[in-house]
């Protein structure tokens, strides 16, 4: 901030305390004119007013938090631009990208600042990340015998993962359910970790402009039919004669292709949906799925617990 | 000992009354919604899947319903009454007060309509949209010219102490009001802040806790100035605690806000300043409570057969714990187990029913004698049925809250041996659910001692005067 600003704030804050402190010292010194444990000879609908002495246990406190608030503000970054005897900082606040994030948590440890977070993060990482190193010596398909290294990743999985795909993994409408065979990208280890650390972008687009309302009503109808519901005959094979466009993505069998991302149509599962109304908002105007990158916020270690929980929720199916 | 002072035929006491009887009927409304929302937290069925019903619209409309229209109401029937008697003059403009209550009223049901369907600038405590903002200005413009106006044309020499805190709430509120709503409206409806990012969240609580500062604390502190020492006949103890209590408050309490922002992207230096003034913020609130308490002295047997005294001097109790636990959250290592756990919910209405609530029913139930000319409430037994009531459900919200608090701090803060989390969200949820269901209870307990105050009201108002004589009072006056 500007030294102006920093000027004002240390004046006001600085001004506030003193002037609590003058305040208290003029109350001690009884400048009423009225002699103490009188009262103050006016009286406001029948209620007078003492002129009893402040209360001397309550005045050595007041002194005493003024003079730890000063102290705290010697100690601590409050006073404009101070940053602080102690040099403390809860993070690097002014950063504005991971890049620049990680250049000010190396200059902090240079220079001698007690950055929090950075230290709070150095000490888990100095402690947790052996244990994780250890685990990601046990590729996925061994490591999801051992349940210990599973508990951890089911924490892990409760702590970042289960806001969306739920605390027992089922998913909810629009993230899917990991505890199922049915992969959007692939279920094998390498897949889940590929997943984990640079997240999925799923884009289905809308096909209302293409093939306008009864067009689509047709398609619905096929894609329907395909997982084994019942749909009006003649609707289904004009919609199959549209499925071209779908198939592309889908496939011509609906199968759907791991490689885009694009979900099987013949399996009666529905991320976005199963009711005809669903299906047919998802035709018309697209669907948007969106899976983080964690790659910035949990190690490739840790992932690879993660992973090998995630795994461990489909196998024995 | 003071005299009792015979109703003033020049007074307004038909604002104090207006004001005075919609306090109970906004509190009676404004808790049950929030025991209603209570049970929502323990049965989240009841919302019936009615989106009007749903707790995100509700608990506003409760908020709304009993910050500023119970505790509003009451601050305007107190203070009017107040100021009319302590400055020995009649209301500057009967017009101007008659145009609170109505602009008053109609702001409240503005929010009871709005508010469940779902219409709000989403910031807490100023929920209510640019419209009913406006209306907010122009009736505590009116309060204001009207208060001011008054303690102008008063015929004592000196401003009495309840009205240095009347005014200065008075005053503050409409800075901070006009400041935080600031907004550019895009329909009649709908508007957004002014303000972005961090400075949003500072303009916020910089009013959320003088909220609760200025419109919860200092407002409510005239009234304690006021009715403590008239219902205890009881000089107020010390003159000069009362000026370093008000300006020590006042000038530490605007510093307050950043501290329901610690370990936010606010900046450091903002937090520090927040959590060093709310610290030293506990002692001049003492002195207040110290005040109030000590002005008891000489009178304390008193409080055996006067059940409103009781409730007066109960709230200062809660006043002094709730300004001496306030601060101690706003240390940012406590502040770290309890923000965002239940302890907050806890801590607030310590304050808020404690120490805001009792002492409006105490002042009301001092009050409401003298405003219909009656020569005390029809029953003293049920005030006391009150007292009773409110404090045992008061106390069983507080330690519900404390312990869920606690609870919930320290669930999401314990870490295994490999640095995981222990618990998961949920997990903590279920452990909470036992004292939602005791919160609830409080509750309840809360609001059936306001229907028993509703039926005192009523009573008193309808029985004729010479009625009273079969039961005996021992009123003080």
């Amino acid at each position: 901030m500007s030294s102006f600003w920093s000027i004002w704030i240390t004046v006001i804050t600085l001004g506030t305390i003193l002037g609590c402190y003058l305040l208290l010292r003029w109350c001690l010194l009884n400048k009423t004119g009225i002699e103490e444990g009188d009262n103050m000879h006016h009286s406001f609908d029948g209620i007078v007013e003492i002129n009893n002495p402040l209360p001397r246990w309550w005045t050595i406190m007041f002194y005493m938090v003024i003079v730890w608030g000063l102290i705290y503000l010697a100690l601590y970054p409050g006073l404009g631009n101070w940053e602080g005897l102690w040099k403390w900082k809860s993070s690097n606040q002014n950063v504005q990208s991971l890049a620049e994030s990680r250049e000010a948590t190396k200059r902090g440890f240079e220079e001698g600042y007690l950055v929090e977070y950075d230290r709070q993060m150095k000490f888990a990482e100095e402690r947790f990340d052996p244990i994780f190193a250890e685990y990601a010596k046990v590729p996925v398909t061994e490591l999801v015998n051992d349940a210990e290294a599973i508990k951890v990743g089911q924490r892990l999985f409760l702590q970042n993962c289960s806001q969306c795909h739920g605390s027992d993994a089922r998913g909810q409408r629009g993230f899917p359910n990991l505890t199922d065979n049915d992969w959007l990208y692939g279920g094998s280890p390498e897949k889940i970790k590929e997943t984990l650390l640079n997240g999925r972008s799923g884009m289905m687009p809308g096909w209302l402009d293409a093939f306008g309302e009864q067009g689509i009503e047709e398609i619905v109808a096929y894609a329907l039919s395909l997982s084994g519901r019942q749909v009006d005959e003649q609707l289904k094979n004009a919609g199959e004669a549209r499925f071209a466009a779908c198939a592309a993505c889908h496939g011509a069998d609906g199968k759907g292709n791991q490689m885009l991302g694009a979900p099987n149509l013949t399996d009666n599962i529905w991320l976005y949906g199963a009711s005809h109304k669903d299906v047919t908002e998802t035709l018309k105007y697209g669907r948007n799925g969106v899976m983080p990158s964690f790659k910035d916020r949990l190690s490739e270690d840790k992932i690879h617990v993660v992973a090998t929980y995630v795994y461990s929720l489909s196998q024995d199916k | 000992m003071s005299e009792i002072s015979q109703a003033h035929p020049e007074y307004n006491y038909k604002i104090v009354r207006q004001f005075a009887v919609m306090t109970v009927i906004w509190g009676i409304v404004g808790m049950a919604i929030g025991v209603f929302i209570a049970a929502q937290l323990y049965w989240p069925a009841l919302n019936f899947d009615i989106p009007y019903l749903t707790f995100s619209r509700l608990r506003p409309l409760h908020t709304n319903a009993v910050i500023f229209a119970f505790g509003g109401c009451a601050l305007f029937a107190t203070s009017y009454y107040v100021v009319q008697r302590t400055s020995q003059v009649r209301l500057f403009s009967d017009k101007l007060a008659s145009f609170t209550f109505w602009g008053w009223q109609a702001v409240i049901v503005a929010a009871a309509i709005t508010l469940p369907l779902g219409l709000t600038s989403t910031k807490e405590y100023a929920e209510l949209e640019w419209p009913i903002d406006i209306l907010i200005t122009l009736v505590w413009v009116a309060y204001a010219i009207n208060f001011f106006g008054t303690i102008i044309v008063r015929k004592v020499s000196h401003i009495y102490v309840a009205n240095w805190f009347f005014g200065g709430f008075i005053m503050t509120v409409a800075v901070l009001h006009i400041g935080n709503s600031m907004a550019v409206p895009v329909s009649f409806t709908k508007s957004y802040s002014l303000y972005g990012g961090a400075v949003d969240a500072m303009m916020q609580w910089w009013y959320g806790h003088n909220a609760v500062g200025f419109f919860l604390t200092a407002g409510f502190l005239g009234m304690m100035y006021y009715f403590v020492p008239k219902q205890a006949g009881r000089p107020v103890y010390s003159y000069r605690l009362s000026v370093i209590h008000f300006w020590a408050l006042v000038s530490l309490y605007i510093w307050a806000g950043p501290h329901h922002l610690h370990y936010t992207a606010l900046p450091d230096w903002t937090q520090s300043l927040g959590m060093v003034m709310s610290v030293i913020l506990f002692v001049p609130s003492w002195g207040g409570m110290i005040n109030g308490i000590m002005t008891l002295s000489g009178a304390w047997h008193k409080l055996r057969t006067d059940p409103i005294l009781r409730f007066l001097i109960v709230s200062l109790s809660f006043y002094g714990m709730s300004t001496f636990e306030g601060p101690m959250m706003a240390i940012k290592t406590v502040n770290a187990l309890s923000h965002y756990t239940d302890w907050t919910i806890g801590h607030v209405h310590s304050g808020a029913l404690g120490w805001v609530a009792m002492v409006s029913i105490g002042s009301l139930y001092h009050l409401f004698p003298i405003l219909f000319n009656k020569p005390s409430m029809y029953s003293t037994r049920l005030v006391n049925v009150h007292f009773w009531l409110a404090t045992i459900g008061v106390v069983l919200y507080i330690v519900a809250m404390w312990m869920s608090g606690v609870l919930q701090g320290l669930m999401w803060r314990a870490v295994n041996a490999d640095g995981t989390l222990t618990y998961s969200f949920v997990e903590s949820l279920e452990a909470s659910k036992p004292f939602y269901f005791m919160r609830m209870v409080g509750g309840v307990f809360v609001v059936a001692g306001m229907l028993v105050m509703a039926y005192n009201v009523y009573k008193t108002i309808r029985t004729p005067r010479e009625s009273f004589a079969a039961e005996p009072q021992a009123q003080a006056a």
